[in-house]
Formats: C-alpha cells, sequence, structure tokens
C-alpha cells in the first residue's frame, strides 16, 4: 500500500519522483482494466466528480470523463460558455456553489495561470489541474512519460526534444519537470521568439535547427502551434515555421536512427507535422490517447483514496 | 505485541492436502473442459497454481485454463483503510463466459475478498458456475453468506488471532500458522 505525497495534483514541479512511480504503476493495471471485454470498476462509486472547464477542450475534457466513468464516479460537467460566470460570478463562488452540492473532487481548467492552486487553498476538495493557462498540465506529462516508458521500458538517459512553442504551452512546462524528475534529457527547439526567457535555468538545452535536434532525439514531442495564444506576431507565417519547425516524412528519412513522434493533440495537419507522419508507424500519437485514459483513473483513483 | 505461534499444518500435512483437494475437484470437474481454475490475488495464486500442477501430475492429458483475478478495484473497504490499495495483476487472457470457475484463495474469513471477487469475476463474462475452494477456512467469522465448497482445514479461531499461510515459493517452507496474542 502506498499513498501520493500530495493531496491534489497540481503541477509535476510539487510530485516526487515516487508519485510518479505509484501513478504508472496503477496506470498499468487501469489500462489492463480498459482492454478487457467490461472495462468498467465500482472503485469510486460513492465519489462525485466536477469537471470544470473554463477554457475549451475536447480530448482532456472526454479523457477525463470517461476515466471517471470507467471508475464509477458520479460526474457533473460544467463549461464556462454557458454559466453564470458570464454574468460577473468570481471562480471562489462558482466552485463553492458547486460543492455545496456535495461534490468530492474538482477537475478544472482554467485560462489563467496557478488558478488550480489558488483554489486547492480555498476550497475543501481534491483538485486534479486539467491545465492551467501557460503554467502546467500535470496528467497530459505524465501519459506522455507513460508512453514513452511504454515504449522504452524506461526514461533514464532517453534524449527526448520538444519542438514549438514552448513560451505558450503548459505541456512543455510539465513535460519537462516530469521528464526530468525521471532521468530524461530534455532539449526544446523552436524560433527563439517562442522560448521562455528563462528556459536555460530549467536545465534544458535550446537548438534552433530542427534536423539537428531531431538527430540528437529519442522522441519528438511536436506541440501545437497556439494561435488563440499569440496576441503579437511571434513568428513571420504559419509557412516558414512550417518550413523551418515543421516534421515532414523526408526529414524523418533522413535521419540517422528512427525516432518516436509524439503530440499531445489537436494536431494541425501541414503545419507542425505531416499528416504521413501523424499517421506512420514511428508515431505514437493515438497510444498516447489511450495511455490517457489510464493515467487518470490512476491519479482519480489515488486521490480519491486519500479523501476522509 | 508478542505474539504464540501454533502450527496448524505443518510440510507434510500441507502437501496432503493440497492432494487431497486436487483428487476432490476431479471427482466433480471430470477432465476439466470448460473448468477454469482461478487463483485470487495476491495469495491465492499460489494455490491455483500448486493445485493445477498436482492435477497435471495425476493426470498429464488434463488441459487446465487457469488464470490470476485482482479484486482491488472491486473491494467495499476501499477509502476505509487510511492508504489506497495498490492493486495486482489480473491475467485473465480468454472470458469466462459459460465456463465452471474454481477460485481458490488461501485464507477464507470475513468473505469480503470473495465477494469482491465475483463482482470482479463479472467483469469477464457470465460463468456457468462458481465454486471456491480455499486451504484453510475461518469458521464462525463471516460477514456475508459465503461458504467454501472446497476446504483444506477448519480452523476455529478468534478475531484477535491471524492465521499465516507461508509458500515454499515466497517463503521458503510450506507451512500453516495460527498466531494468538500472548496475554497480559
Amino acid at each position: 500500500m502506498s499513498k501520493l505525497s500530495v493531496n491534489h495534483l497540481l503541477g509535476i514541479k510539487g510530485l516526487q519522483k515516487e508519485d510518479i512511480g505509484i501513478i504508472f504503476q496503477t496506470a498499468d493495471h487501469f489500462k489492463e482494466v480498459i482492454n478487457r471485454p467490461i472495462k468498467k470498476v465500482p472503485s469510486l462509486r460513492d465519489i462525485t466528480i466536477a469537471n470544470l472547464f473554463f477554457e475549451n477542450s475536447t480530448r482532456t475534457k472526454l479523457s477525463f470523463e470517461i476515466a471517471e466513468k470507467r471508475l464509477s464516479a458520479d460526474v457533473l460537467n460544467f463549461s464556462s460558455s454557458n454559466s453564470s460566470v458570464k454574468k460577473g460570478e468570481t471562480l471562489i463562488d462558482t466552485v463553492n456553489n458547486i460543492l455545496s452540492m456535495k461534490v468530492d473532487m474538482v477537475v478544472m481548467r482554467h485560462p489563467n495561470p496557478g488558478a488550480a492552486n489558488f483554489l486547492a487553498k480555498h476550497v475543501d476538495a481534491k483538485i486534479v489541474n486539467a491545465g492551467d493557462g501557460a503554467h502546467e498540465h500535470p496528467t497530459q506529462a505524465l501519459l506522455d512519460a507513460f508512453s514513452i516508458r511504454e515504449k522504452y521500458g524506461d526514461l533514464k538517459g532517453k534524449n527526448i526534444i520538444i519542438v514549438g512553442d514552448i513560451l505558450h504551452s503548459r505541456v512543455a512546462l510539465s513535460n519537462i519537470f516530469c521528464l526530468q524528475k525521471l532521468g530524461a534529457n530534455v532539449k526544446v527547439c523552436g524560433p527563439l521568439t517562442l522560448m521562455p526567457k528563462y528556459i536555460t535555468s530549467l536545465g534544458v538545452e535550446v537548438i534552433t535547427n530542427l534536423k539537428e535536434a531531431l538527430n540528437w532525439c529519442d522522441v519528438a514531442i511536436m506541440l501545437r502551434i497556439q494561435l488563440e495564444r499569440q496576441d503579437l506576431k511571434l513568428f513571420p507565417s504559419l509557412r516558414e515555421y512550417t518550413m523551418l519547425y515543421g516534421v515532414n516524412k523526408e526529414l524523418l528519412d533522413s535521419l540517422d536512427k528512427e525516432i518516436t513522434i509524439m503530440h499531445p493533440g489537436p494536431i494541425n495537419r501541414g503545419v507542425e507535422i505531416t499528416s504521413d507522419v501523424a499517421d506512420s508507424d514511428q508515431s505514437i500519437i493515438l497510444n498516447q490517447v489511450e495511455n490517457g485514459v489510464a493515467i487518470r483513473m490512476a491519479v482519480l483513483y489515488l486521490l480519491a483514496g486519500q479523501i476522509e | 505485541m508478542e505474539q504464540n505461534g501454533r502450527i496448524i499444518l505443518d510440510h507434510t500435512q500441507f502437501n496432503l492436502t493440497i492432494k487431497r483437494l486436487a483428487h476432490q475437484l476431479i471427482e466433480n470437474y471430470n477432465d476439466f473442459s470448460d473448468t477454469v481454475i482461478i487463483g485470487l490475488q495476491p495469495r491465492g495464486i499460489y494455490l491455483s497454481e500448486r493445485i493445477k500442477s498436482e492435477l497435471l501430475k495425476i493426470n498429464p492429458s488434463f488441459n487446465i485454463q487457469s488464470g490470476s483475478l485482482d479484486v482491488t478495484f472491486y473491494r467495499d473497504d476501499y477509502r476505509r483503510q487510511g492508504n489506497p490499495l495498490i492493486p495486482s495483476k489480473t491475467e485473465l487472457d480468454f472470458t469466462v463466459e459459460n465456463k465452471k470457475i474454481v477460485l481458490v484463495d488461501d485464507v477464507l474469513y470475513t468473505g469480503r475478498t470473495i465477494r469482491s471477487g465475483l463482482d470482479a469475476l463479472l467483469a469477464f463474462g457470465r460463468p456457468k458456475t462458481v465454486a471456491l475452494l480455499v486451504l484453510i477456512n475461518r469458521r464462525y467469522k463471516r460477514h456475508l453468506p459465503i461458504q467454501a465448497d472446497y476446504i483444506g482445514k477448519n480452523v476455529h479461531s478468534i478475531d484477535t488471532e491471524r492465521v499465516i499461510v507461508s509458500w515454499k515459493e515466497t517463503d521458503n517452507k510450506d507451512e500453516v500458522i495460527l498466531y494468538t496474542p500472548k496475554d497480559e
């Protein structure tokens, strides 16, 4: 029997390496469960979980919802686009109102960095951060690392490159924390205008040449160009970005070794990767989605186990 | 707390008991077609493996399907134990639809594990019949109306006593010991 060192999953930064190990070990079992003829277990039958999405999401929201349902939890869905948030209600008020309906856990996505930490301090429920602005997206990082572990057995000493818009990406930050904790070497690649100013203080080297970066790595995590988060024009055109930082089949075939391609989704096909790369044998994008359900089941199961 | 241990099955009795249980199964399951022996994780799997190899010793032509089942996610005491329960592996690479199941565990005590096991089994289909085989039956301690069909040994014990089954595979010897807390 083991227990996580945290009461909420707010970010990877606050996790111990052992916590990640416990989550992976539990997720292994849930992966077996979701491949059974009957994919549902009754573990969380007395738990109610609210999914609060103050920002759009398809994959993460569906993945959490299916994970909750596979664990037999009762699920409440909320999205800000059709709610009283539009009428000016504060975050704490919104959440406390929902908690008055006796909710045990909250899964939240919010456009503001730190929203999940703020909530954890002020409301009495287990909080799972499903993405807060450009800060963290811990379950995505966990499922990425889990997918790499599934393919290579261990992350220790593996070279992993994260390509694209690091500046606006919560996936990049959580992934850097997670992969480094597990002993992988992490570098980032992309135009300098899309690099955070203090990226090197995380022990992460920046490579600006894509081919050099891909030749160095075992795994490339391609990020989406987040057009909705760019107020300024940070590169001249999408076409130019694709020419310099897009991965296509010819580039992949010209490398010294066979690397693995990952993408957190949604893919802009033809921008950061071409369709033939996304659908090739080297891509494990759909495995990531399957593993996402197992990882989220593990996180919810372990946190729910700590409810008094 | 200091404890007194009393051996209730020594090495010889232990192995005779397993042989007897195997013969009892043969009486009821003939050639074991459509029969599956399932060990409950974590401690029932040693007994189910032992029974299986004993059956094959008796008749090597038996075609016996077997597997292991973890009941952690089906337990009713989840979140009542302080820490989350960490599961073990389930290995059932077939459905149990219309099969005759022999569920195997080391000790039958409150019956709650078996209840979870019956629930867990349903995730793999609708078995034709389910029977329960245990090495040790702690009588009069049931919380639920569950009884074993094949029993290695009945033990009368009180709540504060503990029954520990040791296996050659993990503990270097086959033995069952009943521990009684010492009176002050």
